[in-house]
C-alpha cells in the first residue's frame, strides 16, 4: 500500500466513478480515458513497462478515440436517465461481479505482492510470443484482420446502398 | 515514375531559396516606404491647379470657366467664380484681365482620377498630379482640398510629366502668339466665351 | 578542456550539483536538473524555428520573411509572444469549459513527455527505459485525445469536423510510423533508444557505416518515417485539419491568445520530438558523421541533425500543395502501409545475409519493385504532364 499505488488507485477509481455519473457522454468517455491512464500507471508501478506503455498506446490512443467517434456518430448528448428498478439490478449484478473477481484475485495468490525478480523484460515477452504463444498471436492477428475486412465491407455496403 | 514531380518542385524551391540571395530576379520585393518602384511618366492620381511665376494667387491659370466642374462625372469639383477680374500677372492672357475662381474645391475622396477635367480644360489650368501618399486623419475636411492646396507651380508640372508639360507649354505659347497676332479677332471671342460659361 | 570533457560538460555539471545538494532532496534535484534544460531549450528552439521558417518560406517564395523586428527580423518571436499574451482570451459561451481549457495543456504536456526518451548526447537522456520507443508512441497517441478535446470543447461544428479529420489522419499515419520504426528495432534488437544509438556507432574508415539510413531498408524507412512524421505533426502538405483557407483554423478556431500560442507550441514541439526520434533511429543519434569530426561534442551533432531535418520540413512545406483528405488517407493506407511492410521484410533479409554489396542490392530489390508497381497502379494511368499556360506564352 505505497503512496504511488494509492494515488494511482484513486485516479483510476475517480475516473471510473466519473465515467458512470457524468451527464454528457463525451465527458464520460474522457473520464474513462483518465481511468485507463491510471491503470497504465498501476502497470508501470508494478514494473511492467511494456504492458503499461502498450496500455496507453492502445487504449488511450485508439480505443478511447474509437469510443468517442462511436458516440459522436451515433447518438447525441445525454444518456437516458435510469429508473430505480434498473439501478437496483445494476448494483446487485456489479456486486456479484466484484465478489467473483475479488475471490479470483485473492485465491490466485497475486495479492501477496509481486517480487522484483518476476519483472519481465521485453525480450522475454518477445521470445514467449514467438515460441510458446505463437498460435494465440496468429489467431489474434487473424481476428483483427477479419474485423478490419468486416468494417471495410460494411462501409462499402453502405456506400453502395446510398449511391 | 512516382515522385518525379515532387523532386522537380523541390529543386525549383531550392533554386528560389539560394537564388534569392544572389539575383534580383528571384527576390522581387520592393520594401516600401524605404524603397520605391519607379512610376511611369503618365501616372495620374488627383488633379492640381497650375500657376505660372511665383505667386500662386496672381499667377493661377484657372479663369473659373467651370467646364471641368460640369464635365466631372462624380461632380467632385466645386467652383465659385469671382465677381471682379484679376490682372494678367503672368502674361499668358496677353495682358487682358480675367475672372478667377474665388473658391475651387476638389473632394478627392470622390474624385475617380478619370482625367476628364484635364482633357476639357481650354486653358491648361488643371493637370493630374502623381502623389499618392495622401492619408489624413481628419475625417471631416482632410480630403476636401481648397485652392491653396491644389495650386502647384508649372515647374512642378514640368518635373513630374515632362512630355505633357512640354506639349502644354507649346500649346499655351501658340495660343498666345495667335492672340497677339490678331488682336481684333482675339478680343471678341474671349468675352463671348465667358458669357457662354456663365449662362449655364 | 579535452573533447571528452566538453562532450560531457552538462552531465558533469548535473552530477556536481546533485552531489552538493542535501541528501533528502537529491532525487528531486536530479529530476529537476534533467527536465529543466528540456523545458528551456526546446521552447527557445521553437521560437527560433518560427522565425527561420517564416524567413525560409519567404525566400522560397521570392520575398523577404519578417525583417523589421530586430536584426534581420530575429526578434519576431518576441513580438509574437507579446501579442499572444496580451490578446483577450475568448471562450465561446456554450463551450465545455473544462475540456476547452484542458486541451492545450494536455497537448503541450504530451509533447514534452516525448522528449524524455530521446538521447540528446552521450549519456544525456532523461529516462533510459527498456521500452523507450513504446513510450514515445504512447505519448504521441495521447496527443490525439487532446486534439479531439480541442475540437469538441469549442462547440463549433467546423472545429469538431476539423478535429475528427485530424484524429483520423493521425491514426492512419501512426501505422506506417510505427511499422517503419519496427524495422530498426528488429535490426538493433532493442526498443531502447540509447541501445539503438549505440548500435549505429562506429566508423568504417571515414564513413559512418552503421547508420541505418545507409541501408536500403533504412533509407526507405527513413523517408516513410519522415512522411508519416509530417502527417503526425499536421504539417504541410498534410495540414488540412488546420488549413487557414479550408476550415479557418480547424480544431483550434475558437482559441485565441495564449491558448492558441500553446497549440502552436505543442505542434512544433511534436515536430521536434519526432525529428529527434528520426535522428535517433536512422541517422545515428548523437554520433558524428565523419570519423575525423568526433572532436565536436555529441549534443552539437544531435542538434545539427535536428535542424537539418527541420530545414527539410520547411522545404517541403514551401514546395508542396496541400493534400485533400481522401488523397491523404489513400496515400497512408494504399501506399505507405504496403511499403512499410516490404521494408520490414527487406530488413529481415538483411539480418540473415552476410554483409557486402550483394546484401545491399538484394534488399533494395523488393522495395524498389514495390515502389514502381504501386506508383504505376495508384496513378491510375494518368501521367505527369508539363503545365502549359494558355495566355502567358
Amino acid at each position: 500500500m505505497t503512496v504511488p499505488f494509492l494515488i494511482l488507485a484513486a485516479i483510476t477509481l475517480a475516473g471510473a466513478v466519473a465515467a458512470m455519473t457524468l451527464r454528457k457522454l463525451v465527458h464520460c468517455a474522457l473520464a474513462l480515458a483518465v481511468s485507463l491512464v491510471g491503470l497504465a500507471g498501476l502497470y508501470l508501478d508494478l514494473g511492467a513497462q511494456f504492458v503499461g506503455l502498450a496500455q496507453v498506446l492502445v487504449y488511450v490512443g485508439a480505443v478511447v478515440i474509437l469510443i468517442v467517434f462511436a458516440i459522436l456518430l451515433t447518438r447525441g448528448d445525454e444518456p437516458p436517465s435510469p429508473r430505480v428498478g434498473r439501478a437496483v439490478g445494476g448494483v446487485v449484478i456489479s456486486a456479484c461481479v466484484f465478489a467473483v473477481l475479488a475471490w479470483a484475485i485473492v485465491s490466485g495468490g497475486a495479492a501477496q505482492g509481486a517480487s522484483a525478480a518476476s519483472l519481465a523484460p521485453i525480450s522475454d515477452i518477445g521470445h514467449a510470443m514467438m515460441s510458446r504463444y505463437i498460435l494465440p498471436l496468429e489467431v489474434v492477428g487473424l481476428l483483427l484482420t477479419a474485423a478490419l475486412i468486416g468494417a471495410v465491407v460494411i462501409a462499402m455496403e453502405e456506400k453502395r446502398r446510398t449511391k | 515514375m512516382l515522385g518525379i514531380g515532387i523532386m522537380k518542385g523541390l529543386v525549383e524551391t531550392a533554386r528560389n531559396f539560394f537564388g534569392s540571395y544572389t539575383s534580383k530576379q528571384r527576390l522581387t520585393t520592393v520594401q516600401f516606404p524605404d524603397e520605391r518602384l519607379l512610376q511611369p511618366e503618365a501616372t495620374r492620381v488627383f488633379p492640381f491647379l497650375v500657376y505660372d511665376t511665383d505667386d500662386w494667387e496672381k499667377g493661377l491659370r484657372c479663369v473659373a470657366c467651370k467646364i471641368c466642374e460640369v464635365e466631372c462625372p462624380p461632380r467632385c469639383i466645386s467652383i465659385t467664380k469671382s465677381a471682379d477680374k484679376k490682372p494678367d500677372y503672368s502674361g499668358i492672357y496677353s495682358g487682358k484681365p480675367q475672372f478667377y475662381p474665388e473658391k475651387f474645391d476638389i473632394d478627392v475622396s470622390v474624385c475617380m482620377s478619370c482625367q476628364i477635367c484635364v482633357e476639357v480644360c481650354p486653358f491648361e489650368a488643371i493637370k493630374m498630379d502623381n502623389a499618392f501618399e495622401l492619408s489624413t486623419d481628419d475625417r471631416f475636411g482632410g480630403l476636401l482640398w481648397q485652392k491653396e492646396r491644389l495650386a502647384k507651380p508649372n515647374s512642378y508640372y514640368q518635373a513630374i510629366h515632362p512630355t505633357d508639360a512640354a506639349e502644354s507649354d507649346a500649346a499655351l505659347a501658340e495660343k498666345k502668339a495667335k492672340a497677339e497676332a490678331k488682336p481684333a479677332a482675339a478680343a471678341k471671342p474671349a468675352p463671348e466665351k465667358a458669357g457662354a460659361a456663365t449662362e449655364r | 578542456m579535452t573533447t571528452q570533457a566538453v562532450d560531457q560538460i552538462f552531465v558533469t555539471i548535473k552530477h556536481w550539483l546533485v552531489f552538493h545538494s542535501p541528501g533528502v532532496i537529491q532525487p528531486a534535484v536530479s529530476l529537476l536538473l534533467s527536465v529543466l534544460p528540456l523545458l528551456i531549450i526546446f521552447p527557445s528552439l521553437f521560437a527560433v524555428t518560427t522565425v527561420l521558417e517564416r524567413k525560409g518560406l519567404g525566400r522560397m517564395q521570392n520575398r523577404y520573411g519578417p525583417n523589421r523586428v530586430g536584426p534581420y527580423g530575429f526578434l519576431q518571436p518576441l513580438a509574437d509572444g507579446i501579442k499572444a499574451l496580451i490578446k483577450e482570451d475568448i471562450v465561446p459561451i456554450g463551450a465545455d469549459k473544462l475540456v476547452h481549457f484542458l486541451a492545450p495543456l494536455l497537448l503541450v504536456m504530451t509533447a514534452f513527455l516525448e522528449y524524455a526518451v530521446i538521447p540528446v548526447g552521450r549519456n544525456m537522456v532523461v529516462a533510459d527505459m527498456d521500452s523507450a520507443l513504446v513510450f514515445f508512441f504512447a505519448a504521441g497517441a495521447a496527443m490525439e485525445v487532446s486534439i479531439f478535446m480541442a475540437g469538441w470543447g469549442s462547440r463549433n461544428k467546423y472545429s469538431l469536423l476539423g478535429a475528427m479529420r485530424a484524429v483520423a489522419q493521425m491514426i492512419s499515419y501512426e501505422a506506417p510510423l510505427i511499422l517503419s520504426s519496427i524495422a530498426v528495432v528488429m535490426i538493433a534488437g532493442s526498443l531502447s533508444t540509447t541501445t539503438i544509438v549505440e548500435r549505429q556507432s562506429g566508423f568504417w574508415g571515414v564513413w559512418p557505416y552503421h547508420w541505418y539510413v545507409f541501408t536500403p531498408w533504412g533509407m526507405a524507412g527513413f523517408i516513410l518515417f519522415m512522411i508519416a512524421a509530417t502527417a503526425e505533426s499536421n504539417r504541410s502538405p498534410f495540414d488540412l485539419p488546420e488549413a487557414e483557407s479550408e476550415i479557418i483554423a480547424g480544431y483550434f478556431t475558437e482559441y485565441s491568445g495564449f491558448k492558441f500560442a500553446l497549440f502552436f507550441l505543442g505542434e512544433y514541439l511534436g515536430m521536434f520530438a519526432i525529428s529527434g526520434l528520426a535522428v535517433t533511429l536512422f541517422l545515428g543519434g548523437w554520433a558524428a558523421p565523419l570519423s575525423f569530426l568526433t572532436f565536436i561534442p555529441s549534443w552539437i551533432w544531435f542538434f545539427a541533425k535536428l535542424m537539418a531535418l527541420i530545414a527539410g520540413f520547411i522545404w517541403i512545406r514551401g514546395t508542396l500543395p496541400r493534400l485533400r483528405m481522401d488523397q491523404l488517407m489513400n496515400f497512408a493506407w494504399k501506399f505507405m502501409l504496403p511499403m512499410t511492410l516490404v521494408v520490414i521484410f527487406s530488413a529481415g533479409i538483411w539480418r540473415f545475409m552476410p554483409s557486402g554489396v550483394v546484401r545491399w542490392v538484394v534488399c533494395a530489390i523488393p522495395i524498389v519493385l514495390l515502389y514502381v508497381l504501386l506508383g504505376r497502379a495508384l496513378m491510375g494511368g494518368r501521367k505527369l504532364e508539363k503545365r502549359t499556360y494558355r495566355f502567358a506564352e
